[in-house]
């Protein structure tokens, strides 16, 4: 045999049909969860298999469960349809011509908002573009999200960044940048200074698995480890990036989870639709980093329903009707089934939130538009732009802002 | 002949040399079976197959680093940078390895590898969908470097680029994909069918590197600019009816400096355009060459135009470009030797 080029597949292409077969699964319940001190090398299961709490039947199974009461759990629900709501809007107002670009996390939600809950408001988030969740776990307001992508007067960017590129000091939310997994690294960094200064906050990031191949990458799990910096490091596997499939990813022959050994970290390989399972997984990775366990990678296993961005169409590469085949369902309908299933929900109770939040994001948008858009109503000063380059405008800058004046005959 | 868009001739271009060389191999993000973002690459995975056009991890470092192995190995890579913006993660790759390896061995080894990005500003693609990092490349000895403002030369460039044995960075402009623009966001877009250099040949043919194109010539001022602001530039001159000589670069490294003092030296008046950051940009080496070459012809003193040295802001993109206006007051200052 001679050598060839081995080149990874997606399992089906636009008109054939979805095939989910090479995904591993594990029953719900099945896996154990290690004391919260363990040895990364007692845990190799962790890494291959797949961490679930709900069942097939919406019930809560086996060791992971974290036994949260109702009241929460409606928390998080109500997270996540916002998220949804939110993003179905704004992608409309997109189509209208009112945002440049938008990005979806529809099918996602529970990656951001479950992780999100089961955070401390004192830890720092690190999050990629696609983890809108956090903003509302966090409670950004509606208004202050959507002042942003229309870049107008309110814009907390000053018009500077795209659509979805939010950040916010106060909520401990890291300006979003468009370079991928650049955030990765950084997030460690932070978590080794709070080690330095003896803080007992942690740090979180996020990353699409099409972004781990990025060095950044790999350069955040050797200084987590190196330095056991409290820090938890997800891999959102929405098995896309664009129109690539997760397994040119490196996802085709080992798990993302398996990295974490790889690097002496425990790598978590989790179930990213199930809300019960990324809330557990995220708590008992935060509880290692807080106690001086230090790092934990955790891989969600979840699927991108919706386009990359407003910039794409993945029918192109993929087959049109995938999301709905995919075999770990939906992470909305699913927490909404175990609450019903609870007795602390109901499909009427359900309608009457999606409307109310509907109603939430409408009003907010009314009122983000008098602040004006990109191309109408008030906008921003342009001599912001020259702003914050340096913390103190040198004189080329100076210059350079009466220049534009002149220019633009003022 | 046939008419083609930008994105067409760099299609027409690779499809060429994939079909008379079999060591051309093309990667990157997207390029495969997508045929790329900018659908650069569309169709060359089924004409060639799997092996040759390769979906790559999303890592450009790893990326240029492949090239560099598969270029030693007797294979031309033609690689895809998905947005210039991207670049950064492979610049040790592209400024100590590809740039040097000829030099460091004493020419037993090089990397015959073409790094094709879209750069610069004009699509609302904010600050990292924008930016035109030529010098950052251009400061580095060992890469030639180009950027087209037409089908034409785009086609023959990137023909040429991968026919060089030395390594190539070619920066397509993506506001001139599909069509001409002349700075004006305001105006209707129009197709490249409407331009003369819309007009490509189906066949083989190259542009060579190191040769500047006079794109209009002229009496009263020279202005000096490649990629979208070639047509901006010709757009203000004419509106400002000077009879001025425009100059497409097209080739950054090696410089036609030729082409530029003697237009200069005959009009004695030298604007400079591009759309990357003023400060330490191209255009200074250019200001350089000319006063070098020109002092003793100039009337005035040179004057450059460029983007402001911030950021490629989202909102303000188009009080960023350096448009027509920009332009014209450059225009109006070296006539009046001020
Ligand atoms: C350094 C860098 N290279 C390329 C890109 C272009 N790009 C934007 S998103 C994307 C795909 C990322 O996929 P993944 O990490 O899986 O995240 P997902 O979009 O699926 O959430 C690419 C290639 C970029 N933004 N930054």
């Amino acid at each position: 045999m001679k050598p060839r080029l081995h080149v990874p597949a997606p399992p089906a292409r636009p008109g054939q049909a979805p095939d989910f077969s090479y995904l591993q699964l594990s029953p719900a319940g099945e896996l154990p969860r290690p004391e919260i001190g363990a040895s990364w090398r007692d845990m190799g299961q962790l890494a291959t298999g797949l961490v679930r709490v709900l069942d097939d039947s919406h019930h809560a199974v086996g060791a992971w469960h974290p036994h949260l009461d109702a009241h929460e759990l409606q928390v998080g629900l109500r997270h996540m349809v916002l998220t949804r709501v939110f993003d179905d809007r704004m992608v409309r107002t997109q189509r209208q011509g009112k945002l440049s670009f938008y990005m979806k996390s529809t099918g996602e939600e529970a990656v951001a908002v479950a992780a999100g809950m089961a955070l401390q408001p004192g830890d720092m988030l690190f999050p990629a573009y696609r983890q809108q969740g956090l903003q509302m776990v966090r409670g950004q307001p509606l208004v202050d999200l959507m002042c942003q992508l229309l870049s107008n007067s309110r814009d907390m960017c000053k018009g500077r960044q795209l659509p979805v590129m939010y950040h916010s000091a106060k909520a401990r939310l890291f300006s979003i940048s468009g370079n991928l997994a650049t955030q990765f690294p950084q997030a460690v960094g932070w978590a080794m200074a709070a080690a330095i200064k003896g803080e007992d906050h942690i740090a979180a990031t996020w990353t699409g698995e099409g972004s781990t191949a990025e060095a950044d990458f790999h350069h955040a799990l050797l200084f987590a480890s190196v330095y056991g910096a409290p820090v938890i490091l997800n891999v959102v596997n929405n098995q896309w990036a664009i129109s690539t499939f997760q397994g040119t990813a490196g996802g085709e022959q080992n798990t993302f989870a398996a990295r974490g050994p790889a690097y002496g970290l425990p790598g978590l390989r989790v179930d990213g639709n199930d809300y019960l399972a990324v809330y557990a997984a995220t708590r008992w990775a935060a509880d290692r980093a807080r106690t001086g366990g230090g790092a934990t990678l955790i891989e969600l296993v979840t699927y991108r329903a919706a386009a990359h961005s407003t910039s794409d169409d993945p029918s192109r590469y993929r087959p049109r009707n995938d999301h709905e085949l995919w075999p770990l369902g939906d992470p909305i309908e699913r927490l909404k089934q175990h609450l019903i299933k609870l007795g602390a929900w109901s499909e009427s109770k359900h309608e009457a939130l999606v409307a109310e939040l509907d109603a939430q994001v409408a009003s907010a948008w009314k009122e983000a538009l008098t602040y004006g858009t990109l191309n109408e109503g008030p906008r921003l000063d342009r001599d912001l732009m020259f702003d914050d380059v340096f913390k103190e405008m040198p004189e080329h800058l100076r210059r350079e802002r009466d220049m534009l004046r002149r220019e633009l005959g003022q | 002949m046939a008419q083609m868009n930008m994105i067409q001739a760099l299609n027409s271009a690779m499809d060429i040399s994939m079909g008379r060389d079999p060591s051309v191999v093309v990667l990157g993000q997207d390029v495969g079976f997508f045929g790329g973002v900018f659908r650069c690459t569309d169709g060359l995975q089924r004409k060639y197959g799997e092996q040759r056009v390769l979906d790559t991890p999303i890592a450009e470092g790893g990326i240029i680093a492949a090239a560099i192995g598969m270029g030693v190995n007797g294979l031309r890579p033609v690689a895809e940078v998905q947005f210039a913006d991207y670049v950064y993660p492979a610049y040790d790759q592209i400024v100590s390895e590809l740039a040097r390896l000829r030099y460091r061995s004493a020419g037993e080894f090089y990397a015959p590898v073409t790094v094709r990005m879209p750069c610069g500003g004009g699509i609302r693609g904010g600050q990292t969908h924008s930016q035109s990092p030529e010098v950052l490349f251009a400061h580095v000895c060992g890469l030639k470097i180009a950027m087209p403002s037409n089908p034409y030369d785009a086609k023959g460039l990137l023909i040429a680029a991968i026919e060089d044995d030395d390594p190539v960075i070619l920066f397509e402009p993506k506001r001139l994909y599909n069509g001409p623009f002349d700075g004006d966001p305001t105006k209707p877009a129009v197709p490249w069918n409407t331009h003369a250099k819309g007009e490509v040949p189906i066949e083989h043919y190259t542009v060579p590197f190191g040769r500047a194109e006079i794109v209009r010539a002229g009496s009263q001022v020279t202005v000096i600019a490649y990629g979208t602001m070639v047509h901006v530039a010709e757009a203000a001159a004419a509106a400002a009816g000077l009879d001025a000589e425009i100059i497409d670069v097209r080739s950054i490294v090696p410089l036609d400096v030729d082409t530029l003092c003697s237009s200069v030296c005959k009009t004695g008046r030298c604007v400079i355009a591009h759309e990357a950051t003023r400060f330490a940009g191209f255009g200074a080496e250019l200001a350089a060459t000319v006063m070098e070459h020109c002092f003793w012809n100039l009337e005035a003193p040179i004057q450059r135009v460029a983007g402001w040295d911030t950021p490629y802001p989202h909102a303000f993109e188009w009080e960023y470009f350096p448009g027509q206006a920009r332009v014209a007051m450059a225009l109006k200052a070296v006539m009046e030797g001020r």
